[in-house]
């Protein structure tokens, strides 16, 4: 089996995973009482619709949102209890902004009522109840980019190859090591799973090498359950060999088009962990409502992997944790590399939230100016020019980032972390990405809003024409009609003679009268 | 010299029976420049311009009887954008305008609203529906905020507001960063 190496990336010395990969994952159990605060917005797409109002009580794994528009993605109850409030409430997004959120009181019976949907055997079942399944439970990817996973198994032709994703390159994250670890057996079948689905001929597991006792089981896994097609393939330890494009050019050699999709290169890349999930979802006939976590950094007294139930808030796993060992400490989601603020530590646990960082404040780095060394471009995995593309997004040229492909960057952050001038040079490539979108955006709308006018226009002239049609219409017929009666018919003449005579016979009381008044009151004076 | 007044003559009403055909054949409907500025303006058709919507702007424009700096709504960018497209000068646009609009968004307040289809009326892109003597409302997603639909509201229930900013509408700002000084305090001389 021959592997391909990235033209580049990191060989990061620090990968601080040995702290909380050594102790089995616990179960976070909800207490009586306990509150949970459910997003609608865990996914990349549209916000699913409300299904639930205040006060009524909902069991462990009940739908709370049905997805509406393609790209959306069910949202579920964590626990069994009483909904409290649907109220906006702080997420875990950059902005820091409150988005609407479902706050349940958990009564601590985790009774899941009759929420489970029936197992289905899918050998014998056809692609859309498949795809409907996936969709229902609300399954979405859970290596970070938490997209909706029916849409990504609901192609038209068949994809050769699956890749599973358990590479976990970024530094502190354990949890997929844990999940492949504890659960290898469940990962299998949900790759037979989607094997099935998109009619793939090969799986290959992609796993890190620094990984060893998961390759191991992993492989015992695969032995156990006789697939010949399951592959688990060790690579070596490259930052960011877990970005699905880079993983699929390590496994296949196969480059993924500037602006395709993962399977267009005639390979699809799923987490392991949503691997799992597809088969929580066909076989058990579970909702995603809980995911591991890791917890770690230099300032959470015992780093380790919790399965956490989502809404739970971050405070709540600190504690698990065994708290902080400092009094104000940073918190951020996601691994060192990548790593998204958390504003607040009851920010709730989505189904994003791969790893929980606990750090001590930073010392600020000053940032110094561009000396153009080109490191940047060196480490670069895309192979783009992370310099060039810096200095037109500072001068806010737009076009030109376009034209050095500016869409195609995987926003690992090598190139700040190579920055001898600490430069923050992802966050000018999200601002520019950012600023493009609103502009296409506002062309659209502006397209949209034009269409409409000119429709409106239309319609006002067409009305205006009508009315006017229908104006000449009417005076001719009105017309026609004296022309008509002009014109001599039988009928119309004894109608006339008949008014004339009447008229006649009028005049003539009338004349009658005024000589019988007129006569006789001399007469009567006299 | 006959034979090449013959020649010429001939020449020229055959190039000149070529060109008023090509002119007949190829003729551009419209006007192109007239539609190239129209796709620039971001048409909210407020008439803010003073011309009755954004196409007679556009028109206006290409015919040279209006200035590139009279859409507010469009600001900076647009006129910009104009000047680029029309190899002018860029024009600074009126002091009050100089700053990035705020998009905003009409509001009807359904409580006050009485149904007189007066704003239905005044709607340049059909954003408010209703009817009369029932509550009217405004389709968000498709106001321009032109607030076109303010002067006719009987009973001044319709207030303009800007577009709530949630996670999902929120955008990447640009990267703003406090320095810190690098270089160690001087050390003070002692005067004694």
């Amino acid at each position: 089996m021959s592997i391909w190496a990235l033209p580049a990336g990191l060989k990061l010395a620090d990968y601080h995973k040995t702290a909380s990969s050594q102790h089995t994952t616990q179960t976070l159990i909800p207490q009586q009482g306990e509150r949970f605060i459910i997003p609608l917005q865990q996914h990349t797409g549209t916000k699913p619709h409300l299904e639930v109002v205040v006060g009524q009580y909902v069991y462990k794994g009940q739908i709370l949102a049905r997805p509406q528009d393609k790209i959306s993605a069910a949202i579920h109850a964590s626990t069994s209890g009483v909904i409290l409030a649907i109220e906006p409430h702080t997420i875990a997004h950059t902005s820091g902004l409150p988005d609407l959120c479902v706050v349940i009181e958990a009564d601590g019976l985790e009774d899941w009522g009759n929420s489970r949907f029936p197992s289905l055997d899918y050998s014998h079942t056809d692609l859309a109840t498949l795809v409907t399944r996936v969709r229902d439970c609300g399954v979405v990817g859970l290596g970070g980019a938490v997209f909706p996973t029916d849409i990504k198994l609901n192609v038209p032709q068949p994809i050769p190859t699956l890749i599973l994703n358990g590479a976990e390159c970024e530094p502190y994250i354990t949890c997929d090591d844990r999940l492949m670890q504890e659960h290898a057996d469940e990962i299998v079948a949900g790759a037979k799973i989607i094997m099935h689905m998109l009619q793939a001929q090969v799986c290959k597991i992609g796993i890190e090498d620094n990984k060893p006792a998961a390759i191991a089981v992993m492989q015992q896994a695969v032995e156990t359950a006789q697939l010949p097609s399951i592959e688990v393939v060790t690579i070596p330890t490259i930052y960011p060999s877990g970005a699905k494009k880079q993983l699929t050019y390590i496994l296949t050699g196969k480059e993924v088009p500037s602006g395709g999709r993962g399977g267009d290169a005639g390979a699809l890349c799923v987490n392991v962990g949503t691997a799992r999930a597809v088969y929580q979802a066909v076989v058990k006939g579970e909702p995603l409502i809980s995911r591991y976590v890791t917890i770690s950094g230099d300032a959470i007294k015992q780093a380790g992997n919790f399965d956490v139930p989502f809404g739970l808030p971050i405070q709540r796993l600190v504690d698990a944790a065994q708290g902080a060992t400092v009094t104000n400490p940073v918190l951020s989601m996601g691994g060192s590399m990548m790593p998204l603020p958390l504003h607040s530590s009851t920010t709730p646990v989505v189904k994003a939230t791969n790893c929980v960082l606990v750090r001590t404040p930073p010392k600020p780095e000053t940032i110094m100016p561009c000396i153009r060394c080109g490191h940047c471009a060196e480490v670069c995995p895309v192979n783009l020019l992370p310099q060039q593309l810096y200095w037109h997004a500072r001068a806010k040229d737009l076009e030109q980032t376009e034209r050095y492909h500016l869409f195609d960057c995987i926003e690992c952050g090598c190139c700040s972390y190579v920055c001898p001038s600490h430069i923050p040079l992802v966050d000018y490539y999200r601002f520019a990405k950012a600023e493009i979108k609103t502009q296409r955006e506002t062309r659209q709308k502006a397209e949209i809003a034009r269409s409409r006018h000119e429709f409106r226009q239309e319609r006002l002239e067409r009305a205006q024409r009508e009315k006017a049609e229908k104006l000449t219409k009417h005076k001719t017929t009105l017309q026609d009609s004296a022309a008509q009666t002009s014109s001599t018919s039988p009928e119309m003449d004894a109608k006339k003679a008949a008014i004339q005579a009447a008229l006649e016979r009028a005049k003539a009381k009338k004349a009658q009268q005024a000589a019988t008044e007129t006569s006789p009151i001399p007469e009567n004076k006299a | 010299m006959i034979s090449a007044i013959i020649i010429i003559g001939s020449l020229a009403a055959i190039l000149g029976s070529l060109l008023g055909y090509a002119a007949l054949k190829f003729k551009v409907e419209g006007d192109p420049l007239a539609d190239k500025i129209d796709k620039l303006l971001p048409q909210t058709q407020c008439g803010q311009c003073t011309f009755p919507g954004c196409r007679p702007y556009a028109e206006a424009i290409a015919k040279g009887e209006a200035d590139i700096n009279q859409c507010p709504p469009g600001g900076e960018d647009t006129m910009q954008a104009l000047a680029e497209l029309l190899g002018v000068e860029p024009k600074p646009l009126g002091e009050e305008h100089a700053s990035k609009p705020i998009p905003l968004v009409a509001v009807i307040d359904e409580n006050i609203c009485i149904g007189c289809t007066l704003c239905i009326k005044a709607c340049p892109v059909d954003a408010i529906v209703g009817t009369s003597k029932l509550m009217h409302t405004v389709i968000e997603s498709e106001c321009t905020g032109c607030k076109l639909c303010l002067p006719p509201c009987p009973v001044d229930c319709i207030s303009m507001e800007p577009q709530t900013i949630a996670p999902d509408t929120w955008k990447w700002p640009y990267p703003v960063y406090e320095l810190h000084p690098t270089t160690p305090t001087l050390p003070v001389e002692q005067t004694t």
